[in-house]
């Protein structure tokens, strides 16, 4: 091969076949040598955690039958019931206020809908309304911490350690389930609940599908408050779940559907 | 050269003596006043993890907590020796240490530390409370 014309172009490597056969092997030895050590955690603690939420994932949703809340005009056991569990402050002015699940009139609730013929005079009669736990949440989209995201099991979760309170959430969100706390919340708290952390001044707040109590097998606090038993909550992947059953049956609405959001908190009206 | 020997090692035990003075003055007199005295408000024989790992590496056990159980819903925490514990501060942490003046406050205090979870988490315990740790 000495004093080929191929020889020339590789003068810059300077490399014999030998070599270059012994370079080689080297590298490739190296290489697999580093992944034999790959079994050994990095980070030990953070990455043990990453698991799935559950180990079936889920899809929780709700169904709130507006026929079965109506039966009682002036009750309010699901929203004081939350306020309990969520240690939720009591703040009069709708500006400052604080509210996870509330009540507005009907035509609020579903303005595209007030043409349509409802039964019972639903109309004119509130309806409960809460985070709806879209499927494709606008909140999640312009968080700039990702203080807030979807969880595998459709729960559109907050992080209060990580939001800075730009409210870009509340902007996004079509439904004003968002309330900005303006105030130590701790100022406006009757009484305060162990088992839930309050919240911070400069923090955004919302529903939270009561995680907290369905990572324990109960149901959310307004689900068992309720005694015309109007909410259902339950798992939409499970077809034998209620809500799956009563999504099939009945003629379910959602809050603004031309939004694409997707809710998961469904209307039978 | 050679002739500012003496000078020298002088010079370093002077500057010895003064600028570990806070230390052998602590040793002699015995009298270490501003150091904590932490009560752990509790008679249990064990912490969570060992007492060495909690007092150097507490904030991070509860870092990693915090991010676990909100990030990713990993609620329970497997210990070294393989027991299990509710990841919540409130709950498993103050359940024993009841006092968190004395315990939590008087280091931090000490050292200097302004930790922000009690700006949310709750150190009462004479609240409302029907749910059952697991």
């Amino acid at each position: 091969m000495k004093g080929d014309g191929k020889n020339e172009d590789c003068k810059g490597l300077n490399l014999d076949r030998r070599k270059f056969l012994k370079i080689t092997g080297l590298s490739v030895a190296g290489l697999s040598f580093s992944s034999v050590f790959s079994f050994i955690p990095k980070g030990s603690f953070a990455n043990q955690s990453k698991q799935k939420t559950s180990p079936s994932i889920r899809k929780w949703a709700m169904v709130i039958n507006l026929a079965a809340c109506a039966k009682r005009p002036n009750c309010s056991d699901c929203i004081d019931a939350c306020n309990i569990v969520h240690n939720i402050p009591t703040l009069k002015t709708p500006k400052k206020e604080i509210k996870w699940i509330w009540k507005v009139p009907y035509v609020s609730a579903f303005p595209e809908n007030i043409h349509l013929p409802v039964k019972n005079g639903l109309k004119g009669l509130p309806v409960m309304v809460l985070c709806n736990h879209c499927e494709n949440p606008p909140c999640v989209k312009v968080c700039p911490t990702k203080a807030t995201w979807k969880r595998e099991d459709g729960i559109v979760m907050m992080d209060y350690h990580r939001c800075i309170g730009c409210r870009y959430c509340m902007a996004a969100c079509p439904y004003g389930a968002r309330s900005f706390n303006w105030f130590d919340p701790r100022l406006f708290l009757k009484t305060v609940y162990q088992d839930f952390p309050t919240r911070t001044k400069g923090v955004v707040e919302k529903c939270n599908f009561c995680e907290e109590r369905v990572a324990r097998g109960f149901l959310p606090a307004c689900v068992e408050a309720c005694k015309e038993n109007a909410i259902v909550f339950g798992d939409l992947a499970n077809a034998d779940a209620e809500v799956s059953k009563i999504l099939q049956e009945r003629h379910c609405i959602v809050r603004k559907p031309h939004l694409g959001t997707e809710p998961k908190v469904f209307y039978i009206i | 050269m050679m002739f500012d020997r003496l000078r020298i090692i002088l010079g370093i035990i002077a500057f010895l003596v003064i600028a570990l003075a806070p230390f052998w003055y602590g040793n002699l007199t015995g009298n270490i006043r501003s150091v904590p005295i932490i009560k752990p408000g509790t008679d249990a024989e064990r912490c969570v993890e060992n007492t060495l790992y909690m007092k150097s590496k507490h904030m991070d056990l509860l870092d990693n907590w915090k991010e676990s159980v909100v990030r990713d819903g990993m609620r329970i925490h497997k210990t070294v020796e393989g027991r299990f514990y509710n990841k919540s501060l409130t709950g498993t942490c103050l359940g024993c240490h009841t006092n968190k003046a004395q315990f939590c406050d008087r280091c931090h205090d000490y050292t200097g530390v302004k930790p922000r979870c009690w700006d949310c988490h709750i150190e009462l315990k004479d609240v409302l409370s029907s749910m059952n740790q697991p």
